[in-house]
């Protein structure tokens, strides 16, 4: 069946069987694979998106749940000048990342945890990344790259296509 | 994982959907936040021929105060119920558990009268709303009616649902001031309870002891009766049948209901006004 949505800040309408995940939608038909799959049953948050100003998890999602919506990945986060993402920059200052699989979904995440609370506690950030999964454990350097990226100011709750992201 | 194959279709109103699920029979689901359902497709353990996706039906979201009960909409989702300010004064029990479903991408998602209508044993809200007491509304073709929520629950994903109704609404009591607590043991903080207890007003509800969400009724028979917390939690996995599993064995479990009660019991009593 056609569905419909806006893809950081693309429209674009596909014809998808009912059963396609968002999460395979976004990597195998919009061609976006910074959208990582993990566990594939909505517990590490690898696939973590936005979607209409959530986080959600993609892999337990339908791409025609997502009709009519506003979805950002990763991909989305970047200026149109390559400027980097508030969270992003963040995320590389602080070396937020071992592996760098979790990566994108914790990125993802950590702005839906900033929108809600613009300057979290560190157990505020756990907290609120407790469905983020970090195999390598480097959750220390996250935690302190949320916390850094909140000093940037309200940019870092946000997602670039003039899209509010709530808690 | 991949769901088997289905049609999907999409409903604007509560007597479309029943009308749908009367069309399509026992081989529908109906899909809402899909965190429930979703999962056990992707495993093959649930093969609907058809989903018929309520996520459109504007007005099944709310959370309003309404004489001595607050009415809860089946669409509320669980992030909504949690923020809820209507819930946090007149119910704080369910918006708090509400808080502790999942992590917050599975809040932005599932809802309460899809929680409600699956009816997993280890799921936060039934055993908060067990706890609570009041009724599930439930619509079918011949119109509403109110299900006890101690006779919602039948047993391991089963209802008192037939397969032509679904669930419109919850209703519970206001507790206001009245000292609650929650205890949830989980390995990780966004796992299923290996074990939770819910209190609230001398009453206790127990996750993963049984089939489904159950009453510690050994318990509250014994607080009514003038016991002590720490006697009446001795007895709350009287009558509960825990099962064994990689995550804990029976024994383990009803060791969990007997202290997961005291803490949710003496916490209840600490918040009492």
């Amino acid at each position: 069946m056609q569905v419909s949505m806006t893809v950081n800040g693309r429209q674009r309408t596909d014809d998808v069987e009912p059963r396609l995940l968002l999460a395979h939608h976004l990597r195998d038909v919009c061609g976006l694979k910074a959208t990582n799959i993990g566990c594939d049953s909505t517990s590490c948050g690898a696939c973590t998106v936005v979607v209409d100003g959530l986080t959600v998890k993609s892999c337990t999602v339908l791409a025609v749940q997502a009709d009519g919506a506003q979805v950002t990945t990763l991909e989305g986060l970047t200026g149109p000048d390559g400027e980097m993402h508030p969270v992003q920059r963040a995320f590389r200052e602080e070396h937020g990342l071992q592996c760098g699989f979790c990566t994108p979904g914790m990125v993802m995440a950590a702005i839906g945890v900033l929108a809600d609370n613009p300057d979290p506690s560190d157990r505020e950030v756990r907290e609120g990344l407790e469905g983020n999964l970090c195999r390598c454990t480097g959750y220390h350097n996250i935690v302190r790259a949320v916390q850094a990226a909140a000093k940037s100011g309200p940019a870092a709750g946000q997602v670039p296509q003039a899209q509010e992201v709530e808690a | 994982m991949i769901p088997s194959r289905f049609d999907y279709v999409r409903v604007a109103s509560v007597d479309e959907a029943v009308a749908a699920l009367t069309e399509h029979g026992e081989d529908a689901k109906l899909l809402a936040g899909g965190h429930s359902l979703l999962p056990v497709m992707k495993l093959r353990l649930a093969v609907p021929s058809v989903l018929i996706d309520i996520s459109g039906i504007s007005d099944l979201s709310y959370v309003r105060a309404e004489g001595d009960e607050v009415a809860i909409g089946a669409g509320t989702r669980h992030h909504e119920l949690e923020r809820s300010e209507v819930a946090r004064a007149e119910v704080p029990l369910l918006s708090h558990t509400a808080g502790r479903v999942g992590d917050p991408q599975v809040r932005h998602r599932g809802t309460l009268g899809g929680t409600v209508a699956h009816s997993d044993p280890a799921s936060d809200l039934p055993t908060a709303l067990l706890a609570l007491g009041g009724t599930v509304v439930v619509q079918g073709p011949g119109g509403r009616r109110e299900v006890p929520v101690t006779g919602f629950w039948t047993g391991f994903f089963e209802t008192a649902l037939s397969p032509d109704e679904m669930v419109v609404e919850v209703r519970v009591p206001r507790t206001g001031n009245a000292g609650w607590g929650y205890e949830k043991f989980t390995r990780r903080e966004n796992d299923w309870p290996i074990v939770a207890a819910a209190a609230v007003q001398g009453r206790v509800a127990l996750a993963n002891m049984g089939g489904s969400v159950v009453r510690a009724t050994a318990t509250e028979e014994a607080l009514a009766g003038g016991a002590s917390i720490a006697e009446a939690a001795a007895l709350a996995d009287q009558g509960t049948s825990p099962t064994s599993d990689m995550h804990a064995d029976q024994e383990y479990r009803r060791h969990l209901a007997r202290l997961l009660t005291r803490r949710a019991l003496e916490k209840a009593a600490a918040a009492a006004h």
